[in-house]
């Protein structure tokens, strides 16, 4: 199992190089630079700024310097210091802004994959046990809606019934007062208070696809003979399900969790833009429309490399609950 | 049907006569003498969901290669007159000195500005109508973008009345038509970046597969990091880095390549699995015996064989690319205007004040539902009828 662990962690290195490399390319990919659209900004208020200030402001945010150097400086601030460099256009280095966002992304994809797991299994295992049944329809008919529907539009939908009906504007993480303060009980309360509407929203389709995969995966299982010699034997029909079936069946859901949480990570993007979270989405979209180079690549690298730990959590987690995966590639 | 080289391996004669003597029950196994498209198309044919979902999709791509003639006016056509117009619904009857007659009609609004809220307010009209037919002349277009005329579906008899049956948008546009119109930019934008998905995962996989071994491997990794970055955040920094400047046609193939960037890796999986189980079979070592090329092998002998697999994945790829171009429209760094798509048309609904004075901007949305849906149910069906061999 060490050998396993170690051989998993030393492929990440590879591949978070590779992300901070794509992070870095994509976000310098445009034309011109942060300084450029200062300098078009400050004109259409008539404060022309000459070609000496331009300069200076260049080299004074280094990106007068090739693109691999200003790469190298990047990466290697971040590894060594924990410097996320400096965001030009919250005059703040990105790491004052990047941790607590991040840490919320982390907190709401975290509790959207609970719900997944809260609501899909029970349902996903009643469906295919009363496979038919009304409640079987009934779940499977809303699954099919909740992958169909743009979460981005739920969360609209969510937001115009709240208002529209309870006179209430819905969105954010915390009521008003909370938003700066430092953190204490009330304010986790009052996060949790919040929390519940981008969680459904997020949740709503990796828990169709869930509830799918259980299902699927079940009816597979029941039918074999060892459920039917567990039966056989008198045992109870509860304890059986839990103790053999189901355990079957979540094996390849466990597989597939790093990419439900890959999307989670990916969804939460849209929905906290669209539902104003205090997370990273809003922020690096602002980043990317004014071109504020190192919070832009900050966030995409922060956000995959958190992409990446969850794909090797849940690869640990396989080969933690499935001896034949840890033997056939430790 | 049987003219294309695939399951060889399974239709051999003496599975036929086997089948024969099976054949003591009512259903004879039609696997024995049938060719594989007939067979899947029996199979698909079966699955209701699937069917109805083909279906509808058939539709909406008729409707997006001639959206003019499918909505009762052209997308640009405003009128300030009625900006946020609510639904004017269809009367079927009309009270006339003659008696009550069958006349399709809309009540024409009568609408004032109120200066308080910066709205206008409608009031409907109870004497002044609009008559509604079908096969109209109206705005006029090219069908097909060539042949030109001016005939609608359906629409008002008068030409440009006002007829708003779901509603207008900000400018006094029907937003009907509009949703008619995004169908073609959003249905063929699936349609595209699938096809590019598909070229480069056949290739790509197929190379994986068919090699194995190292190189096998290294498009293994490569595959498993694509698909441990988060896909949205990507999207969203590629997509921000399209000038804002270029033309909008090339922003919708650019769009469109930068979704396949990230849509080819699933497709990938699924072709490599299957070369990889096929490497072996004697149809494949025959082929290599014979002296054919690698990609004559790849294209021409294992391809054919699971040509049905790969239009299913294809068909469940498609809703994601829709999805995702509605997603990356609606926070404003997708398509934009003057393109007509479904997310652009969201944009509309942008904050919730908006919404709540015209839910009715919300209708694209509906759209997308209902295509990303069929699509799903289509793709269903064609899956479990793609291997038309298993029970």
């Amino acid at each position: 199992m060490l050998r396993f662990v170690l051989r998993r962690i030393v492929y990440i290195i590879p591949t978070l190089i590779a992300v901070s490399l794509i992070s870095f390319f994509v976000i310098a990919l445009p034309p011109g630079d942060f300084v450029d659209r200062m300098a078009i900004e400050a004109a259409k208020k008539g404060d022309y700024m000459t070609g000496a200030e331009i300069e200076a402001l260049r080299s004074a945010y280094g990106l007068d310097q090739p693109l691999l150097t200003q790469y190298w400086r990047w990466i290697t601030d971040i590894v060594t210091r924990g410097d996320f460099g400096y965001s030009f256009s919250w005059q703040m280095p990105v790491s004052n802004l990047i941790w607590q966002r991040l840490g919320l992304t982390t907190i709401l994809s975290l509790a959207s994959l609970v719900f997944i797991w809260i609501v899909a299994i029970p349902i996903g295992i009643n469906s295919a046990v009363r496979r038919y049944s009304l409640q079987d329809y009934v779940f499977t008919t809303l699954g099919f809606f909740g992958v169909a529907v743009p979460n981005f539009l739920l969360a609209l939908v969510l937001m115009y019934v709240a208002y529209a009906h309870f006179g209430q504007a819905v969105g954010g993480l915390f009521s008003p007062q909370y938003i700066e303060a430092p953190w204490s009980i009330d304010r986790v309360l009052d996060l949790l208070g919040h929390l519940w509407i981008p969680m459904v929203v997020l949740g709503t389709a990796g828990t169709a696809s869930v509830i799918r995969t259980i299902r699927a995966n079940l009816i597979d299982e029941l039918p074999k003979p060892y459920v039917m010699a567990a039966r056989s034997k008198g045992m109870g029909e509860a304890r059986l399900l839990i103790k053999y079936p189901v355990r079957q069946a979540l094996n390849p859901f466990v597989s597939g969790m790093n990419d439900i949480f890959v999307d989670l990570v990916s969804g939460s993007t849209i929905v906290s833009i669209v539902l104003g979270l205090q997370t990273t989405g809003p922020l690096l979209l602002d980043a990317l429309k004014t071109q504020d180079m190192h919070m832009a690549a900050s966030f995409i690298l922060m956000l995959s490399v958190l992409g990446v730990i969850g794909t090797l959590v849940s690869d640990l987690l396989l080969a933690w609950l499935d001896p034949r995966i840890r033997y056939a590639q430790g | 049907m049987s003219t294309l080289p695939f399951g060889q391996d399974r239709a051999l004669p003496d599975t036929a006569i086997e089948a024969d003597v099976d054949a003591s029950s009512a259903a004879i196994d039609r696997t024995a003498y049938e060719g594989q498209w007939s067979l899947i198309w029996r199979k698909f044919s079966r699955h209701k969901l699937g069917v109805a979902g083909g279906v509808v999709v058939i539709l909406l791509y008729i409707i997006a290669a001639a959206p003019d003639f499918f909505s009762p006016t052209g997308p640009e056509v405003y009128n300030p007159r009625y900006t946020y117009a609510p639904p004017q619904p269809i009367h079927f009857l009309l009270d006339t000195e003659e008696g009550v007659v069958f006349r399709p009609h809309v009540k024409a609004y009568n609408s004032v500005l109120d200066y308080d809220s910066g709205r206008r307010v409608f009031e409907t009209s109870e004497d002044e109508i609009h008559a509604v037919g079908m096969f109209v002349s109206g705005e006029p277009y090219r069908l097909f973008g060539l042949i030109p005329t001016d005939i609608h579906l359906f629409g008002t008899l008068e030409k440009d009345a006002p007829f708003y049956l779901v509603g207008a948008d900000r400018l006094g546009r029907d937003i009907l038509t509009r949703t008619i119109h995004g169908a073609r930019i959003s249905m063929t934008i699936g349609l595209i970046g699938v096809g590019l998905s598909l070229f480069f995962g056949i290739l790509i996989g197929g190379i994986s597969g068919y090699f194995g071994g190292v190189t096998d491997n290294v498009i293994q990794r490569l595959i498993e990091f694509i698909q441990s970055v988060p896909s949205i955040p990507l999207w969203i920094g590629l997509a921000a880095a399209i000038p804002l400047d270029t033309p909008p046609l090339q922003v919708y193939f650019m769009i469109t390549i930068i979704l396949s960037i990230i849509g080819w890796t699933g497709l990938a999986r699924v072709v490599r699995g299957r070369f990889l189980s096929m490497r072996g079979d004697d149809f494949v070592k025959a082929a290599r015996l014979d002296g054919a090329s690698t990609l004559r092998i790849l294209f021409r002998h294992m391809l054919p064989s699971f040509m049905s697999h790969i239009i299913a994945v294809v068909t469940l790829a498609i809703p994601s690319m829709i999805l995702a171009e509605t997603a990356l429209s609606y926070i404003g760094i997708g398509l934009r205007q003057p393109i007509v798509s479904w997310g652009v048309l969201l944009q509309e609904a942008q904050n919730v004040r908006t919404i709540a004075g015209a839910p009715w901007l919300m209708l694209p949305g509906a759209a997308v539902i209902i295509a990303v849906l069929s699509l799903n149910f289509l793709g269903d069906g064609l899956r479990d009828a793609a291997d038309p061999y298993q029970n």
